[in-house]
């Protein structure tokens, strides 16, 4: 019996619950380490960058005006859901960073572990950086954390997966919505990401993922009227000053690359990447002064 | 801001035969000048670097006026980029030490610091009047009291930072170069220096040309309180200086309070360096009014959100969007109110509204006015005599105005408000959310469900929902979009001078 030749998939973007081509029609040649051709990846546009920043915009709201419980419920199936397909992304890992199996195993599981981690913070993580303050006045003051709004995330380039899912979860867990540019060598993953999103019951165009040079899909982004914030982790150090220079423009929240991809991102993440995404917005209403004419309580 | 002493309970008299409303009379006021005695201005000062005062590099000077009376007040030196270079190293060399002190010493050098203030107020209020032009009622009653207190707040976190929510132990940025503007010069400075000393930071400040005296005053402040030399410095000069300062390499960390477009340009400035920033920039504040509001109180906070230091607040509620069904009776009241306004010398304990800080800035709001009415917006204001020295701008409405017109959507900061109406909640909330900035907003309405909804609505970092223009040291102020990013104030505040 001769061997049964086997169904490729044809990667594709992620974007506003949809899995488009790119619209410029271009793809690009995705190898494994070994140089062994892997797959034909989507080579975004800026088209598609700023269509992509278009659903995100349309799903902010409803994401954003989402319960914290739901939002952590949802955030919780896609570790449900990645945990069914978890060989696959073993071998897609393996392949992208060269890992053996064992390795890209413990990257997979520490990234669905991950998920599980932000899905419990999106109902906790008002309680501890937001707050009531003690006026020196008969008003009620409330700080309360609220999403940024439409975040570009620059994907960390070597940690396909792990780093990936690292970036991701803490920007939408609070309420933002996200355009993220994959790993340029190593995308596959990335793409694969959406096909768990998208049976994950998360809204269509919370998070939108966009494959191809990481310069060219991160420079309309940084300059895009319509995006509030942008995680550079994915960005070497001169592409991250231009795009910061380029995200003056509308003060657009920067989130420079850490040492990044040294980084361990087995570490626990702590609640940074979420705060550098949230704003603090404080409401004050007066109290009136029950007790003032001499009553007590 | 003291709840109103309502006296107890006293037997309610029988209803006498009402009698005819008689005519208010006309009381004119006397005036009630607030002493200049109590200031002792020098001729010159020089730029307060490493413990002392001296002069710019080049001998350079400028003067500064009263814009009430166009009165010069002082000479000072303004710094070129070799006197900034100093200040920046004298504030690094006195970071370590600094940084090294226990918290509760630092602490208490805090705590002198606004206890000195305190002693020092109506010397300081009469000070930040002239040099301003703000009346001596907001200085003395708004602007010392908040410096003295955000001194006093965050002196008590310097030895409690491990509580504080950022991890054991955080550590200082170093060197903080901070540019301020003229609006709140006194408080402004508050708001920067005390969150970095607290957290072991020195810092290089830099007010603004138009306002120093209050900041060359405070140098003299930290000597009665024996800070350290070096730990705070104070450099006087224009944008250029404060230019030097945010693009020195060996400032860590930098903090600006102004306009979006300086804003912009630090943000450029800054890019691909270490350095954090925090920015608190321009707004363009929707005071929203429904029908169900109590319009008499919601009449005094529109005059309090716009007209408040002559409007020149970055949180200003220039827009004042009212329910369509209330919109004659409230601007009625409002005109009858603003008719009651007085305006005039700043130093007398009746001035309502002061001058406007410089003639630049009055030709800024001369214009934006202009073009207001030019395209086609309507024009009130009071009857109102202006000073004929001194810069001056009478309160000012426009009505029929649309979200288009460029008083709907450029800060003009000064006292100039924009009238929109709208029909529903979700009207509102969409006018108020139409512009780029996101600083403020006021909502004034019975219904508690409303405001919450609305509030939550609403794109701004500070809503005020029946009171406008309040502050407070432990409430973190600061703006969502081009209104800047961080947070000064609170707990909040702290993050923006630690290593976290």
């Amino acid at each position: 019996m001769s061997e049964r030749l086997s169904v490729l998939k044809t990667y594709k973007l992620y974007v506003g619950g949809k899995f488009p081509r790119s619209e410029s029609g271009r793809v690009y040649e995705v190898s494994d380490s070994k140089n062994n051709w892997l797959a034909n990846a989507p080579l975004s546009s800026r088209k598609d960058a700023r269509d992509a920043v278009v659903a995100a915009r349309k799903a902010f709201g409803g994401w954003s005006g989402a319960t914290a419980y739901n939002r952590g419920q949802v955030l919780y199936r896609v570790a449900e859901m990645l945990e069914g397909r978890r060989d696959q992304y073993v071998a897609e890992v393996a392949g992208a960073e060269g890992l053996s199996k064992p390795k890209a195993a413990a990257q997979v599981d520490a990234a669905i572990d991950r998920w599980v981690w932000y899905a419990g913070w999106t109902d906790k993580i008002a309680q501890v950086v937001g707050g009531g303050n003690p006026v020196a006045g008969p008003f009620f003051n409330l700080s309360t954390p609220e999403p940024t709004g439409v975040v570009a995330i620059l994907a960390p380039q070597k940690s396909s997966f792990l780093g990936l899912v690292s970036v991701i979860a803490p920007v939408i867990a609070t309420g933002n919505t996200a355009v993220v540019v994959a790993s340029e060598k190593s995308p596959l993953p990335a793409l694969s990401l959406g096909e768990v999103l998208a049976t994950s019951d998360l809204p269509g165009g919370v998070v939108n993922i966009l494959s191809g040079r990481t310069a060219e899909i991160a420079a309309p982004l940084a300059a895009h009227q319509d995006v509030n914030a942008i995680d550079l982790a994915g960005a070497d150090e001169t592409l991250a000053k231009e795009l910061e220079i380029a995200a003056a423009d509308n003060l657009k929240r920067v989130l420079r690359p850490q040492p990044v991809d040294n980084a361990d991102w087995s570490a626990t993440p702590g609640t940074d990447r979420m705060t550098a995404f949230l704003e603090t917005k404080t409401v004050w209403h007066p109290t009136g002064a029950l007790g003032a004419s001499g009553s007590s309580y | 801001m003291a709840p109103d002493p309502t006296p107890a309970r006293t037997p309610v008299p029988a209803p006498a035969p009402a009698p005819a409303p008689a005519p208010a009379p006309a009381f004119e006021y006397a005036p009630a000048p607030e002493s200049r005695a109590v200031v002792d201005i020098a001729p010159s000062y020089g730029l307060f670097i490493d413990g002392e005062f001296t002069e710019a590099a080049d001998g350079k000077v400028f003067k500064t006026v009263s814009p009430a009376t166009e009165e010069v007040l002082s000479e000072v030196a303004e710094a070129g980029d070799a006197d900034v270079d100093r200040a920046v190293k004298a504030a690094r060399r006195a970071f370590e030490k600094w940084a090294a002190l226990p918290g509760a010493e630092r602490a208490k050098y805090l705590f002198r610091i606004a206890r000195v203030i305190q002693e020092r107020s109506r010397e300081l209020a009469v000070l930040e009047t002239l040099d301003n032009g703000k009346p001596i009622r907001e200085t003395r009653d708004a602007d010392l009291p908040l410096v003295a207190a955000h001194f006093f707040y965050y002196a008590g976190w310097a030895d409690k930072l491990d509580h504080a929510g950022y991890g054991a132990n955080p550590r200082p940025l170093g060197v903080a170069g901070q540019v301020i503007p003229w609006n709140f010069p006194l408080l402004m400075l508050a708001w920067k220096i005390a969150p970095a000393l607290a957290t072991g930071n020195t810092v290089v400040l830099k007010p603004a040309e138009t306002t120093p005296l209050s900041a060359l005053f405070f140098a003299d402040v930290c000597r009665q309180a024996g800070l350290p030399k070096g730990v705070v410095n104070i450099i006087t000069g224009d944008g250029r200086a404060g230019a030097a300062l945010t693009a020195h390499p060996d400032v860590d960390k930098v903090a600006f309070t102004g306009s979006t477009a300086v804003g912009k340009q630090i943000a450029r400035t800054v890019a691909g360096t270490r350095k954090k920033l925090t920015l608190e920039l321009g707004g363009k504040g929707a005071n929203i009014v429904f029908d169900d509001a109590p319009i008499d109180q919601a009449v005094e906070g529109v005059v309090n959100g716009i007209f408040f230091n002559q409007g020149q607040v970055c949180c200003a509620g220039s827009r004042l969007l009212v329910q369509e069904s209330i919109h004659d009776e409230l601007l009625d009241s409002l005109k009858r109110r603003l008719a009651t306004l007085r305006l005039g010398d700043p130093l007398d304990k009746n001035t309502d509204i002061g001058a406007i800080n410089s003639a630049e800035q009055l030709a800024r709001i001369t214009a934006l006015a202009d073009r207001g009415e030019a395209e086609g917006a309507e024009r009130w204001s009071p009857a109102c005599e202006l000073p004929s020295s001194g810069y001056w701008f009478a309160p000012t409405l426009f009505t029929n105005v649309t979200q288009a017109h460029s008083v709907a959507r450029d800060e003009i900061f000064g006292p100039v408000l924009s009238v929109l109406t709208f029909r529903t909640p979700d009207e509102a909330v969409a006018k108020a959310n139409n512009t780029p900035y996101g600083l403020s907003a006021g909502i004034w309405t019975e219904k508690g469900s409303r405001i919450l909804a609305v509030a939550n609505k609403l794109r701004a970092g500070v809503i005020w929902s029946n009171t406008f223009n309040k502050f407070d040291p432990t409430s973190p102020f600061g703006g969502y979009k081009e209104s800047g990013f961080g947070r000064e104030g609170g707990r909040h505040g702290l993050e923006a001078y630690l290593d976290v």
